[in-house]
């Protein structure tokens, strides 16, 4: 099978270097792939966004408002599980990363195309077999499926905790193939000081999701055989250990955590250099700082669980380790900010959301301070600051990113512009909407309003009728988003195949990029933010 | 594919497929050995916190059919690593009988674990609510059982998994698809079924001989 038989010239892309549905159904590449990842997880996003607008609406007023409490309890449910398992986890990596990693490390392909097309289906089936409990009693557990209710409730728990294990596997492959892709394929030169460090970021993404992801897959399959047979592990009435749940589900759980915003964080490595027209201050720093808060990751889990009975050594040391999260964290923020520091600043689009990722981000790490510190946590825990919290983090941090990279590699993807005045707008009210959604639940949660709860008293109604109106804005702003780049890819004005400057591989290639990314495998000498006109 | 090197297009040689085969193959075994780790967790907490449960619970399993299975894994690692050395030297045939032999322990292995589990379900040695033996082991025998049955049943059907796939290869290796230049699927797979037996030489000694 020969793959040198295309025709020169610009327009042979990967766009129509095949026709019909089979040729993306079935595709091996794996910028097809990406797309089919990237609509996939979008549509999800949707979905769950929808949801989070229902949960909003519902606690625009005290009492009933347009649900009962079962509604509810299953709207949030679905909010956290599509949210979690079918949008975050797999936005960044496997949307953006799987189009943009093996260009970026100079290859043609991931370094196994036929499982990289597996992951999407394992991730559409376990998708599928989720949400489908929709119209099958649906689901009410919230999403972290603590035992014993999730032993004991009626709904459709089984289902979609099985959906979430399979999922699990499509996580696990497309981790797999990332580090033996960095491992194996960078093109000649391309030593590991000069890597991208997006690519360093999803390189400790996929280390992460390759160690934790299985203990969640075992996790669920367990609480699967509970629920089916009762084996007794988890469930205190047959004389299992519930919190031992909780200890396997936050194993995975809180690593997880950084699954969603190293990528994230990825994402925010490559615009503010390229935006900022200075190399990354202290690139080596910074690409340890991930593998420092990869690490870490693994010990900390425990501060989910403060106020279960877990022993006063052990909360001891988790507060202890969970403030070493700072460490890197701060090392990652500050180089950032050293990177802009006398930097000629661009301000487009992606790097405004590369502020607004600082701003939310930083704020959803500091908060996280109070949860960390035992004696505030015991008062905090399960209110709306934990909720607040960690959509500074989540939102903030992924999906803020998440927009910046899309609207960085969009012309690259479709080789078309979007429209930069409409994009500046839509990212302000966004910005504006999430602080106004989610800053009134820090002072909600800190007055005692427990999460989770339907009802509230009349004293918070003003601060929720806020949120409310901010998720309005969000919905707003992510629908503005969606229409000019959906029509952009049509109408957009055609672009360059280097708009932004870069140095990075993606970038020296054709946009869009050819089927097998680079005419000839590109040779590399230099590093990945040392810019020429800096 | 008519392809005499055998590698993939992203790749720029026979070499470097083979190398990365074999790291995700070593990544996979490390995701598996992290799947496998929150049982063993599971086994050391019950075991921590009763300390006379294994002692007391041990002693339904048989640790004489144990033992034959541990020895019948242990050879057909050995076949299979007789069967990898032989495919790397090009010698098919073999390299074929070899892997026919590893299947057929491996269904011995299954065979005899077939019996072990039919003894427990008709005793009521079961997990959790399950459970019904007629006289008091232990107050949380239950647990050892629940522990009992998914950490071999997982392992069991990671053989039989193993099987399906050592057939494929066998299959293969029939029609003289693998030569001393291209044998990468027979190494990963061989790598694949000694971390199956590794699994099972922890398991047992935990389980069986838990005293």
């Amino acid at each position: 099978m020969s793959h040198d038989e295309h025709h020169a010239g610009e327009s042979s892309n990967y766009l129509n270097h095949g026709k019909g549905i089979m040729s993306w159904l079935a595709t091996l590449d794996h910028k097809r792939i990406g797309i089919m990842y990237l609509w996939t997880t979008l549509l999800f996003f949707f979905f769950g966004g929808i949801a989070a607008l229902l949960v909003r609406y519902e606690l625009i007023a005290p009492g009933q408002t347009i649900m009962t409490a079962d509604q509810y309890n299953k709207a949030f449910t679905y909010h956290g599980t599509i949210m979690v398992f079918m949008v975050i986890i797999p936005l960044i990596p496997a949307a953006l990363g799987n189009f943009f990693l093996p260009m970026q490390v100079g290859a043609k392909d991931v370094a196994f195309p036929r499982l990289n097309l597996a992951s999407y289906y394992v991730y559409l089936a376990g998708a599928a077999l989720a949400t489908s409990t929709l119209f099958l009693k649906g689901v009410d557990t919230g999403w972290t499926f603590y035992t014993p209710y999730s032993i004991r409730t009626g709904t459709n728990a089984s289902m979609v905790v099985m959906g979430a294990f399979i999922m699990g596997f499509s996580s696990i492959f497309t981790g797999l193939n990332f580090i033996v892709t960095i491992h194996k394929l960078r093109a000649p030169g391309l030593t590991w000081s000069r890597l991208p460090l997006f690519c360093w970021a999803l390189y400790a993404t996929s280390i992460i999701q390759v160690l934790a992801t299985p203990v969640i897959a075992l996790t669920t399959f367990l609480l699967f055989l509970e629920r089916a047979m009762g084996i007794g592990i988890f469930d205190p009435a047959l004389g299992g250990d519930p919190v031992l749940f909780q200890h396997f589900f936050w194993f995975y759980s809180h690593p997880a955590v950084y699954i969603m915003v190293l990528p994230g964080m990825g994402v925010i490595n490559e615009i503010i250099p390229v935006f900022s027209r200075k190399p990354m201050f202290g690139y080596t720093a910074m690409a340890l700082a991930i593998f420092g808060i990869a690490l870490v990751s693994f010990v900390v889990w425990g501060h989910h669980m403060f106020v279960s009975n877990q022993s006063d050594l052990a909360n001891f040391l988790f507060s202890l380790i969970t403030m070493f999260v700072a460490v890197p964290t701060g090392v990652k923020v500050f180089g950032w900010v050293a990177t802009m520091y006398k930097g000629r600043i661009i301000f487009k689009t992606p790097m405004l959301y590369a502020f607004a990722f600082l701003f939310v981000f930083t704020i959803g790490g500091l908060t996280g301070i109070f949860l960390a510190t035992l004696a505030s946590d015991v008062h905090l825990t399960h209110t709306y600051f934990v909720v607040a919290h960690f959509h500074y983090v989540m939102v903030g941090g992924t999906i803020m990113a998440f927009l910046g990279g899309m609207h960085y590699w969009w012309p690259k993807i479709w080789g078309r512009m979007y429209n930069e005045t409409q994009a500046k707008l839509a990212c302000l009210v966004i910005f504006l909407g999430f602080n106004v959604t989610f800053f009134p639940q820090f002072v909600l949660g800190s007055r005692g309003m427990p999460r989770r709860y339907y009802d509230y008293l009349p004293e918070f109604t003003a601060l929720n009728r806020m949120s409310t109106y901010g998720s309005w804005m969000i919905g707003a702003g992510l629908l503005w988003v969606a229409i000019y780049m959906i029509y952009a890819i049509y109408r957009g004005e055609k672009a360059s195949s280097n708009p932004w400057n870069a140095m990075t591989l993606e970038w020296q290639t054709t946009s869009p990029p050819h089927h097998e990314n680079f005419t000839t495998i590109p040779k590399v000498t230099d590093g990945p933010y040392e810019f020429k006109d800096a | 594919m008519g392809n005499k090197n055998h590698h993939a297009h992203h790749f720029e040689s026979a070499a470097a497929e083979f190398e990365a085969s074999k790291q995700g193959l070593w990544v996979f075994l490390v995701n598996e050995v992290l799947f496998f780790a929150g049982l063993f967790v599971a086994y050391a907490i019950y075991r921590i916190l009763n300390p006379d449960l294994m002692h007391e619970a041990h002693k339904y399993l048989n640790w004489k059919l144990g033992a034959t299975n541990t020895v019948v894994l242990i050879c057909s690692s050995l076949t299979m690593a007789l069967g990898v050395t032989a495919a790397q030297k090009g010698q098919q045939k073999k390299s074929a009988n070899l892997i026919l032999v590893t299947i057929l322990l491996a269904c011995v292995f299954l065979v005899i674990k077939y019996f072990e589990y039919m003894h427990k379900i008709h005793e009521g040695l079961l997990p959790g609510g399950l459970f019904s033996y007629h006289e008091p082991i232990h107050p949380k025998a239950p647990q050892f059982f629940s522990v009992y049955f998914v950490l071999t049943g997982l392992h069991g059907i990671h053989v039989i998994g193993g099987i399906v796939v050592l057939a494929w290869i066998y299959m293969r290796t029939l029609r003289g698809e693998f030569t001393d230049k291209y044998f990468t699927p027979v190494e990963c797979t061989g790598l694949y079924w000694h971390f199956v037996d590794l699994v099972w030489i922890y398991l047992f000694p935990l389980l069986y001989l838990a005293s």
